[in-house]
């Protein structure tokens, strides 16, 4: 009995891996049913895996049976490799004991399809409402959408998942049909409009009575799988721009395409997942949500590439040197937000210690800036007269240089966020 | 400049504080009984522990400073470091001073002090919370020993309550010897002695419950297979999960298998 759930286990979390958009932040959920669990807005991670990325969320997938054939995918109908399904039972018992324990902070769950969307549908749905209604979990749960499952069971769904998500796969609807012929983009929109418009319908509600219940109540968000097809950097950004502004999603998640496949339309086993690339565009992301950057900014006609050797606020100050330099003890906080080697805590640092007197360098190298990198775009109370006017490819050059050393013991990997 | 010395109690630290008002001795050099080293040149005055004045002092605190500030106050207590007892010491000295507005004042070293060490000791709390692995014991129990840097127990109490609200759990600090016990209704700080505590901490396999096994092997097995090889980052990993905190993670207790 045991052993059978080991191997089920493995199988599952095995194909459940690749799908990165599961993370357990945004949740808010009371324990005030005296049952088990609560979740933090800001989620916990309860290890890390030994490639670094956190584990917070028990991710498996329900079944690994699958009707389709998505190229990309390890679960495809054509692949050959062992299937295995949990029950209903299983999976219920898997979260809760996980969850007793402080080994996870809830669920992902996601699915192959077996026998048609709605019946696979049906089947999440049915452990949500068990963990929910009997178990009394208000722990983290994340369920995937099933592409064309009925309107019905994704808003029932709802009324219990904390978040829920539906993959776009691939940035652009010729990269889908070339991978994924049975898809097409508008059945990921038409959910993900269908369960934004939910949102905000029960939002309404809630204002005039109480009572009513949260739906998806930390959101929606989409995975786009990165490399497999030839789309640059711009198109990636753009799509995610304008999925945040037209589904109100909460993150557009970036999958650097793992090779997982002899398929010739992809990418050969055994070529390097493109993780630079996919950091950069995090980064990219994270300067349209918390910097204030428009994504035409960043990447356009001129530049539809991010830089690999710098980050895109470096890559974009060095385009824009007429706005700089930037005096650090003036300036308004969203200026200071787009100079180099300045974070978000650095910047509001900044405007709070301004009021007791004009900055010099030593105390912004205390509150935390990296000063090396900053001082090309800033003005303080101490700042050196410059004599000479430095052209970008310059400057950049001086900060790579000087970060040379510190470039080498980090991993080019890791998620630097300036 | 004289030497000030106490217990190492928060309400010593307190008192130290109001002390320094009514002397008004100018400068002072902070230190508790168990680092303080005699110096012939420097008079020293040791710090009786008044709760009276304590409370008046923290009474202060709270009317001066915003809650961020009072919790990194409170956290640089915790953290039991000599250097954050001074930082508390002189803080609190030029808050009373100078008035509230100081708390923003990064460019103060005892501010900034506070916030850094505040810091720390806000990031174990976090870590705690993260890798606590419970352990059921035969008689229903949930536990789990560890052994933090920095005096934690304090701040991950209502976390562990508000979670786990339908389990009776234990979290015990081995390296201080006190820990916490929820009964499902409240939190109490408790002290097991050391037989009492072999029993209670399931070292002895017999008294784990028999499940127990089981969900620690599926988990162990659940940490192999999210592992995408071609990923593989240890020194990421390790900046992550710092190895001094593996012997809490049942995920990385591998010889037993
Ligand atoms: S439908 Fe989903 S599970 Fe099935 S092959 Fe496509 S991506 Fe994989």
């Amino acid at each position: 009995m045991s052993e059978r759930l080991r191997e089920k286990l493995n199988i599952l979390a095995d194909a459940a891996k690749y799908d990165v958009s599961c993370s357990s932040s945004g949740g808010n959920r009371k324990n005030d049913n005296k049952g088990l669990g609560n979740s933090h807005a800001s989620g916990i991670c309860h290890t890390y895996t030994e490639d670094g990325r956190c584990v917070s969320l028990l991710k498996i997938l329900l079944t690994n049976h699958c009707i389709f054939d998505c190229a990309y995918c390890v679960s495809r109908k054509s692949n050959d490799i062992t299937r295995a399904a949990f029950t209903v039972e299983e999976v219920v018992e898997l979260t809760m004991n996980f969850y007793r324990r402080n080994y996870i902070e809830g669920l992902f769950l996601s699915s192959g399809i077996f026998k048609n969307a709605d019946f696979t549908m049906e089947r999440l749905l049915r452990i949500v409402k068990k963990l929910r209604l009997e178990e009394r979990f208000n722990g983290y749960i994340h369920l995937k959408t099933i592409p064309g499952a009925s309107e019905e069971l994704i808003r029932e769904a709802g009324m219990y998942a904390d978040r829920m998500s539906i993959n776009l796969e691939m940035p652009t609807e010729s990269g889908l049909k070339l991978l994924a012929p049975e898809k097409t983009h508008q059945q990921v929109t038409q959910p993900l409009g269908f369960i934004k418009n939910q949102i905000v319908q029960f939002k309404e509600e809630r204002k005039l009575i109480k009572s009513t219940p949260k739906f998806v109540s930390a959101g929606q968000s989409t995975q786009m799988v990165i490399g497999a097809t030839p789309e640059t950097d711009q198109e990636i950004m753009q799509t995610a721009a304008l999925f945040y502004k037209d589904f109100s999603l909460k993150r557009v998640y970036y999958s650097g395409y793992i090779p997982i496949s002899y398929d010739n339309r992809l990418p050969m086993i055994g070529s390097q997942p493109p993780l630079i690339r996919e950091n950069r565009l995090y980064q990219t992301d994270w300067l349209m949500r918390f910097y204030g950057f428009h994504v035409n900014e960043l990447l356009n006609d001129a530049n539809p590439h991010l830089d690999i050797d710098i980050d895109p606020k470096l890559s974009w100050a060095l385009r824009n040197l007429q706005h700089f330099p930037v005096d650090i003890n003036v300036a308004a906080y969203k200026v200071i937000l787009r100079i180099p080697g300045i974070g978000v805590t650095s910047a509001k640092k900044i405007v709070q210690a301004r009021k007791f007197g004009k900055l010099r360098i030593d105390q912004l190298k205390k509150i935390g800036v990296a000063y090396n990198r900053a001082k090309h775009f800033i003005k303080c109370a101490d700042s050196p007269y410059q004599l000479k006017d430095y052209q970008g490819s310059q400057i950049k050059a001086f900060i790579q240089a000087e970060s040379q050393s510190k470039y080498l013991k980090y991993d080019t990997s890791q998620l630097i966020l300036f | 400049m004289q030497n000030y010395i106490f217990d190492g109690s928060f309400e010593g630290l307190l008192s130290a504080v109001f002390n320094w008002f009514e002397r008004k001795p100018g400068q002072v050099k902070l230190q508790t009984e168990a680092t303080f080293q005699p110096d012939a040149f420097m008079s020293c005055l040791h710090i009786v522990n008044e709760r009276e004045k304590a409370d008046r002092v923290w009474k202060g605190l709270q009317s001066n400073l915003s809650k961020a500030a009072l919790r990194k106050f409170y956290c640089t207590y915790l953290s039991e470091l000599e250097e954050g007892y001074t930082a508390l010491f002189e803080f609190a000295c030029y808050l009373f001073t100078e008035g509230p507005a100081i708390e923003k004042n990064y460019g103060n070293p005892y501010v900034l002090a506070l916030s850094k060490i505040a810091k720390k000791v806000e990031r174990e709390k976090h870590r705690m919370e993260a890798f606590i692995r419970f352990q059921q014991n035969a008689d229903g129990i949930f536990y789990c020993g560890i052994d933090p840097d920095f005096n934690v127990l304090p701040l991950i109490a209502t976390h562990f309550k508000n979670r786990y609200a339908d389990q009776q759990w234990i979290i015990y600090d081995l390296k201080r010897n006190y820990g916490l016990f929820y009964d499902l209704s409240k939190v109490e700080e408790i002290k097991i002695d050391f037989n009492q505590r072999q029993k209670t901490t399931g070292i002895a396999n017999a008294i784990v419950s028999e499940k127990e096994g089981l969900y620690a092997l599926l988990w162990k097995d659940y940490f192999k297979s999210t592992n995408i090889q071609a990923r593989k980052n240890t020194k990421l990993h390790v900046q992550h999960v710092p190895k001094r905190y593996w012997k809490y993670l049942t995920e990385k207790q591998f010889e037993q298998d």
